[in-house]
């Protein structure tokens, strides 16, 4: 396909034309791409939330005020701070940071705590403060975050704190990076099992296709949450938090790969009668080099646009699962663990900021489901 | 047509004997059976069994045998005397347990489907006849939200919002007086009152999806010279659309409702945790939880069972629509 395009200079076209067509005609593939990407606005909005999420991932322990199981005892369902930036101070308004502390009435009718925010008190808040160290990536050892109280132990919280005073702000951000990396991690097990049966499917054809194309039909047409909760309820209790992560993203994998498969299986059969396969072919070249040389690349664009569009499926999924208490557990902190705190009614009435997580997982989703659907789009660049 | 049904029925056969298999095998994936639970929960009690003691108990639930015995056994008493065995739990038959429950899933999902056609059809045919207007990017924009946020998450809002400001409780499928009532008219009817909140919850996603591929569809279709002809005759605009583009668009319509109803007997299962309703999802969740394996395996094969039985109604309703599909 890439080729094609390399003796369209001699086509006479107007000098204008010429010109202003310039970098079409001389452009590759990836480029022409990225320009019909760039037009697809939301796509463009999706890539950059998409991005930002995943530096959040890579710079959690920076951006996340506290560690996710720091917990205060006193701030029970303390509700959200509002970050003031500016302060009266005798020299006039000035950039200083501040949230307000609060004042908690003892509500006896109803056994609870009631937290109001009182005007009055002020802890100074800064960004780039010291707080409690940590490594940076695995590596480089700081002290330093983002924001957070400029004396160590003033209560910060806001968005609010969770039942045993947990700062949720900080919890989302952790869960940030499970959740996220549930999705690229158990997309990138689809992805294997996705290319060799779909690929193995496509190529070979005849029994062979037959079977794995009944084996995918049977798999999507079984209902996968039910499945799924009895293959996460197998694994047992006393399994590392760690180990329970790659199981739970191999459980997602192992029903999300079909999908996939089929789009492979599409292309290698749309490819392998295409002129530049039966080329090579005559050529001499061997089957693998055909797939990986000449047929591979050429749908790569095609997998990464699908691969885009499977990874809300897998977060989305895995929240569910660790909403319904089967998935990944606490400590390990994920949108869907936090998002079991909000499953009682009556605790939500009383703090609706549990609720954040919640809007994390939406954003992920629109983010990406946007991004694939441009990547889709720009798959195809000569249409 | 006679024949494509037949052909279409015969393969639900091997299907059911795979879900069976996978349902068998899930259910005894968990390390440790029901004795050993049984068990660990005497030891807390302080009672200690003995060796005999606990192997009688293997004998009575047929745990001692081996599992390819305990399996035919298990899959001959369903299909020969419709007996899906005992709930360890409960002390009832599977039966018991599951019929009523299979009852309302199936309500509730057909229900649903129903919804999201009434919903998705005039609009997926609004939004692509008028691509681009103010209606468009509006069911456009719901759509994307539809699909983004988790049902479950759509039923907890909903929750709150009517604990906070209504000061009731949206759970479950029944008035109180009605839960435990035997089936009457008014028990019916207070069931049609209720349902459509997890009608609803549980519609969403599918109905953004299904609007999305029939706009899609009736996009290609509308630019079709035959719609031009039609339009050159003299049809009115309306019949025109519904006598021509609208047959094509709704092939792969009808194709995708698999996948849609697929994942409503799925997505059910976490919205009747949420909203408390007497479905199969929540005696699922709870029976697994229990390691109570009958009622869990029953429970597996009964909600993959009505997904296969959906999935084949769709692709004999397709069938009756396309003449291309029949005679392949």
């Amino acid at each position: 396909m890439a080729d094609a395009q390399t003796s369209t200079d001699t086509i006479a076209v107007s000098p204008e034309t010429r010109n202003k067509d310039r970098g079409v005609v001389v452009a590759n593939q990836w480029k022409l791409m990225w320009r019909k990407f760039r037009k697809h606005r939301l796509a463009m909005i999706g890539g950059i939330a998409t991005i930002g999420l995943y530096l959040v991932v890579l710079f959690v322990e920076f951006l996340a005020p506290f560690p996710p199981d720091a917990y205060a005892a006193n701030f029970t369902y303390a509700p959200p701070q509002t970050l003031h930036l500016f302060d009266n101070t005798p020299e006039g308004l000035r950039f200083q940071p501040y949230v307000n502390g609060y004042i908690v009435e003892i509500d006896y009718n109803a056994g609870r705590r009631n937290f109001v925010i009182d005007p009055e008190t002020k802890y100074p808040v800064g960004f780039f403060v010291q707080g409690e160290p940590y490594r940076l990536l695995g590596l480089i050892e700081m002290d330093i975050h983002l924001i957070g109280p400029i004396n160590q132990g003033d209560p910060m919280y806001l968005a609010g704190a969770d039942r045993l005073g947990r700062d949720m702000l900080s919890r989302t951000i952790y869960g940030t990076r499970v959740s996220m990396t549930v999705g690229l991690i158990g997309v990138t097990f689809s992805l294997f099992f996705g290319i060799l049966f779909g690929g193995i499917s496509g190529y070979f054809g005849g029994v062979t296709d037959n079977f794995i194309q009944r084996m995918i039909e049977f798999l999507q047409s079984i209902p996968s949450i039910p499945l799924w909760i009895g293959l996460a309820a197998a694994i047992p209790a006393a399994v590392p938090p760690v180990q329970v992560y790659f199981m739970i993203t191999l459980i997602l994998a192992l029903f999300s790969w079909t999908g996939l498969a089929r789009v492979v299986r599409g292309r290698f059969i749309a490819l392998k009668t295409e002129d530049f396969v039966k080329a090579a072919r005559i050529d001499g070249c061997s089957s693998l080099r055909i797939i990986f040389r000449h047929m591979v690349p050429s749908f790569t664009s095609h997998i990464i646009a699908v691969v885009t569009l499977a990874i809300p499926g897998m977060i989305l999924a895995e929240t569910a699962l660790s909403f319904l208490g089967v998935g990944l557990r606490p400590p390990v902190v994920s949108w869907g663990v936090l998002l079991q705190e909000a499953q009682n009614v009556r605790s939500l009435s009383q703090a609706p900021w549990l609720f954040l997580p919640g809007l994390y997982v939406v954003i992920a989703v629109l983010a990406l489901n946007f991004l694939g659907d441009g990547l889709r789009d720009a798959a195809d660049p000569y249409t | 047509m006679a024949l494509y049904i037949f052909k279409r029925c015969l393969f639900v056969i091997p299907t059911l004997i795979a879900i069976s298999i996978v349902s068998f095998a899930i259910i005894n994936l968990p390390p440790g059976d029901y004795v050993d639970r049984l068990v660990a929960e005497g030891k807390n009690r302080g009672e200690n069994m003995s060796e005999e003691q606990i192997a009688g108990l293997r004998t009575v639930y047929g745990l001692d045998r081996p599992i390819t015995e305990q399996y035919i056994r298990w899959i001959s008493d369903i299909v020969l005397r419709g007996d899906f065995g005992d709930s360890f739990r409960w002390n009832l038959p599977v039966s018991t347990l599951i019929g009523e429950r299979l009852l309302l899933t199936v309500a509730l999902s057909l229900s649903t489907l129903f919804f999201i056609w009434i919903v998705a059809i005039p609009i997926g045919i609004l939004s692509a006849v008028k691509q681009y207007s103010i209606w468009d990017y509006v069911f456009t924009f719901i759509g994307f939200i539809g699909l983004a946020i988790p049902n479950f998450l759509i039923a907890l809002a909903l929750m709150y919002v009517s604990f906070k400001y209504l000061g009731q409780s949206v759970g479950g499928l029944f008035s109180p007086e009605y839960l435990d009532a035997p089936w009457s008219l008014e028990k019916v009817l207070d069931l049609t009152s209720h349902i459509w909140i997890p009608m609803v919850v549980l519609g969403t996603a599918g109905t953004a999806a299904l609007i999305r591929t029939l706009r899609a569809n009736m996009l290609d279709e509308l630019r079709r010279p035959y719609v031009v002809t039609a339009r050159a005759k003299g049809l009115s605009e309306l019949r025109l659309i519904i006598k021509y583009p609208l047959r094509h668009a709704l092939n792969p319509f009808v194709s995708s409702l698999n996948d849609v109803f697929v994942n409503l007997v799925s997505g059910g299962t976490i919205v009747a945790v949420v909203l408390g309703l007497q479905t199969i999802g929540p005696l699922l969740l709870e029976a697994f939880r229990g390691e109570d394996m009958f009622l869990a395996g029953s429970a597996i094969l009964m909600m993959s069972m009505l997904a296969v039985m959906g999935t084949l109604f769709s692709d004999l309703l397709l069938a009756w629509l396309d003449p291309r599909i029949r005679l392949r």
